[in-house]
C-alpha cells in the first residue's frame, strides 16, 4: 500500500516536472512552427465533426427537455436561456474536452507509448532532438489553443440545435427564444466557459503525454497506458470542472470589475 | 589478478592510438536500486577499431551503450568521448557533445509516421537547415545507397522486411556522417544471410566513414566477422578484451560457458 502510494507520488512529481519543463521550453526555445501547425489541424481542425455532433445534439436534447418539462408550468419562454447558459458554462467545455479526450488524447497517448516501446524516443534522443520540444511542445501548444475555440464551437452548435428544436419543432416564437440571450449572458459566463476549455485543454494533452512517454511492456503496454489516460483525463476533469466552477462563481465579483474597467471602460 | 585488472592490462598494450571512449567505474541501477545492471564498468575504446561486446542477453550490454551516446546517465562514474565527460553535461550539453555520434538500434527505430526518404533526411532536416532541399536529397539517395538499397525512399517502414529496416536505420545515421557509431544486435532477429549483409554492411561503413564502432550482440559469428577487439560482458562488467584472434584463446570458464550455450543453441536451432 505505502509503495503504491509512494509510486503515485513519484509519478505525480513526475508530471508536474514534465509540464515545467515543457512551459520552459515552449517559451525559450519555442518548436519548430510546422510541428505545431500539424497538431493544431489534428487536434482542432480534425476535431470539428465530432464537437459539433456533440454540441449540436446536446442543445437539442437540452431544449427537448427544458421545453416539455417547463412548457405547463408557464416557464417555456426560459427554454433559450437554460439551453443557452448550461452550453456555454457548463455542457460545452466539458463535453468538448471528453470528445477531445477520446479522439485526440487517446491518439496522443497511444503513438507516443508506441514510440517509447518501439525506442523512437531514443532515436531522437541519440540524434541530439530533445522529445519535450519535438513532440510534447507542438502538442502542449495546440492543444492549449484549439481547445478554447473547440468550446466556443461546440457551445455555439449547441445554441443552434437548441434554437431548432425550440423554435422549428415545439413552435416557440423566435424572440421568445433569442431576446434574453444579450441581457441574462453575461462576459463572465462566455470567460468561465474560456477558461475551463483552456484548462482541460492543457490537462488533456499533458496527461496523454505523460502516459504514452512513460508507457512499458510492449503492445500490451500501450493499450494499459492508453485505456488508463483517458480514465484518468475523464476523472480529472470533471473534479477540476467542479473546482473551476467553485473558485470561477467566488471570484466573480473580481472578474466582473476587472471586465467592467478594462473592457467597458 | 582481478576481473577489473584484465581489460585495464590488455588496454595499455596499445598505446600508439588514441583514447576515444573512456568509460570509468560505470554503476547503473533500475526500479529504485532493486536491479542494478553495471557495476562498476571500465572500458576504453581506440579511434578507428571495431569494439564487440558480447555478452547473454539482459547482462546490461545496451543500457552501455544508452549511457556512452547519452540516453541514460550513469548513478556513479564517468563516461569521456572525445575528451569531454558527457556523463557531467546537462542535456542540451551532452546534445552537442553526442551529435558526432549515431546509433543503430536493436529493431531499428525508424519513425512510422515517417516514409524512408523522412527518415533518412531526419537529421539533416533537425540540424542543417542551412542545406537546400535539393542537398538533402542528394545525400539521402547517396545514404541509400551507401546501404546497397534503391527506390525506396517513398515507402514506408512498415513495408519494409526486417533487413531492410536495419539498413534504413544505417543509412539514416550514416547520413550525417557521424565518427562514432554504436551498434545495438544488428544481427539479433535476422536470417544468417541478412545477417552476414549486415555484418558486410557494418565493415563497409567503417570503411567509408571512418567511424569508430561498438557492437554490442550475443552473435559470436557477427563478432569474429566485424571486432577488431572483443570484449567479454558478465555481471555489469567487462571479464575479458583482447585482440580478435587472442580472444578466442581466452582460457575463462565464463567465457567457455558463453561458447557452448551459444553452440548448443545454434545446434538446437539447425536441428528445427
Amino acid at each position: 500500500m505505502n509503495s503504491k502510494l509512494a509510486r503515485a507520488f513519484e509519478s505525480l512529481g513526475a508530471y508536474i516536472q514534465m509540464i515545467l519543463k515543457v512551459i520552459w521550453i515552449t517559451i525559450r526555445r519555442p518548436p519548430q512552427f510546422s510541428l505545431v501547425r500539424d497538431q493544431m489541424y489534428e487536434v482542432g481542425v480534425m476535431s470539428l465533426p465530432v464537437v459539433a455532433i456533440t454540441g449540436f445534439s446536446t442543445g437539442m436534447v437540452l431544449a427537448a427537455q427544458s421545453f416539455f418539462q417547463l412548457s405547463d408550468k408557464g416557464l417555456a419562454s426560459a427554454t433559450g436561456l437554460m439551453v443557452s447558459k448550461a452550453m456555454i458554462v457548463e455542457l460545452g467545455p466539458v463535453l468538448t474536452a471528453f470528445m477531445v479526450t477520446g479522439r485526440v488524447g487517446a491518439s496522443m497517448c497511444a503513438e507516443l507509448g508506441t514510440m517509447r516501446v518501439t525506442e523512437q524516443i531514443d532515436a531522437l534522443r541519440s540524434m541530439a532532438v530533445d522529445p519535450l520540444r519535438y513532440l510534447i511542445a507542438p502538442r502542449f501548444i495546440a492543444g492549449t489553443a484549439m481547445l478554447p475555440i473547440l468550446t466556443i464551437f461546440s457551445s455555439i452548435m449547441g445554441i443552434i440545435g437548441g434554437y431548432m428544436i425550440a423554435v422549428d419543432y415545439y413552435g416557440m416564437a423566435s424572440n421568445a427564444f433569442l431576446d434574453p440571450l444579450p441581457i441574462h449572458i453575461t462576459v463572465f459566463d462566455c470567460i468561465s466557459g474560456v477558461v475551463k476549455g483552456l484548462v482541460f485543454g492543457i490537462i488533456i494533452v499533458t496527461i496523454s503525454c505523460f502516459r504514452g512517454m512513460t508507457t512499458k511492456g510492449g503492445a500490451a503496454g500501450v493499450g494499459r497506458a492508453t485505456t488508463n489516460s483517458v480514465v484518468i483525463c475523464y476523472s480529472v476533469i470533471l473534479i477540476i470542472n467542479f473546482l473551476l466552477t467553485l473558485a470561477l462563481n467566488s471570484s466573480y465579483d473580481y472578474i466582473n470589475e476587472f471586465i467592467s474597467r478594462w473592457f467597458w471602460a | 589478478m582481478t576481473d577489473q585488472e584484465k581489460p585495464k592490462k590488455s588496454l595499455n598494450l596499445e598505446t600508439a592510438v588514441s583514447r576515444l571512449i573512456i568509460v570509468r567505474d560505470l554503476w547503473k541501477a533500475y526500479d529504485n536500486g532493486k536491479v542494478q545492471v553495471l557495476m562498476g564498468l571500465d572500458l576504453d575504446i581506440f579511434e578507428g577499431e571495431t569494439l564487440v561486446i558480447l555478452g547473454r542477453s539482459g547482462v546490461g550490454k545496451s543500457v552501455l551503450l544508452r549511457q556512452i551516446i547519452g540516453i541514460e546517465t550513469p548513478d556513479k562514474g564517468f563516461i569521456e568521448v572525445d575528451g569531454k565527460r558527457i556523463s557531467d553535461l546537462s542535456m542540451y550539453q551532452r546534445f552537442n557533445a553526442t551529435r558526432s555520434m549515431g546509433m543503430l538500434f536493436q529493431g531499428a527505430a525508424l519513425f512510422d509516421s515517417m516514409d524512408v526518404g523522412e527518415n533518412v533526411a531526419f537529421y539533416l532536416r533537425q540540424h542543417h537547415r542551412e542545406l537546400s532541399e535539393k542537398e538533402i536529397q542528394r545525400r539521402v539517395v547517396e545514404a541509400l545507397n551507401m546501404v546497397d538499397l534503391k527506390n525506396v525512399e517513398r515507402k514506408m517502414p512498415s513495408d519494409l522486411s526486417g533487413g531492410m529496416r536495419k539498413r534504413v536505420a544505417l543509412a539514416r545515421v550514416a547520413i550525417y556522417l557521424p565518427k562514432i557509431l554504436l551498434y545495438d544486435e544488428p544481427t539479433t532477429g535476422l536470417d544468417p544471410i541478412t545477417a552476414m549483409q549486415i555484418n558486410g554492411l557494418i565493415n563497409k561503413t567503417k570503411k567509408e566513414l571512418k567511424t569508430t564502432s561498438i557492437v554490442v550482440t550475443h552473435d559470436i559469428r557477427s563478432a569474429m566477422e566485424v571486432g577488431d577487439r572483443i570484449a567479454f560482458h558478465d555481471k555489469g562488467k567487462i571479464v575479458q578484451i583482447a585482440p580478435k584472434d587472442e580472444f578466442f584463446q581466452i582460457e575463462d570458464p565464463r567465457l567457455q560457458a558463453f561458447f557452448e550455450n551459444a553452440i548448443l543453441t545454434h545446434k538446437s536451432l539447425g536441428a528445427r
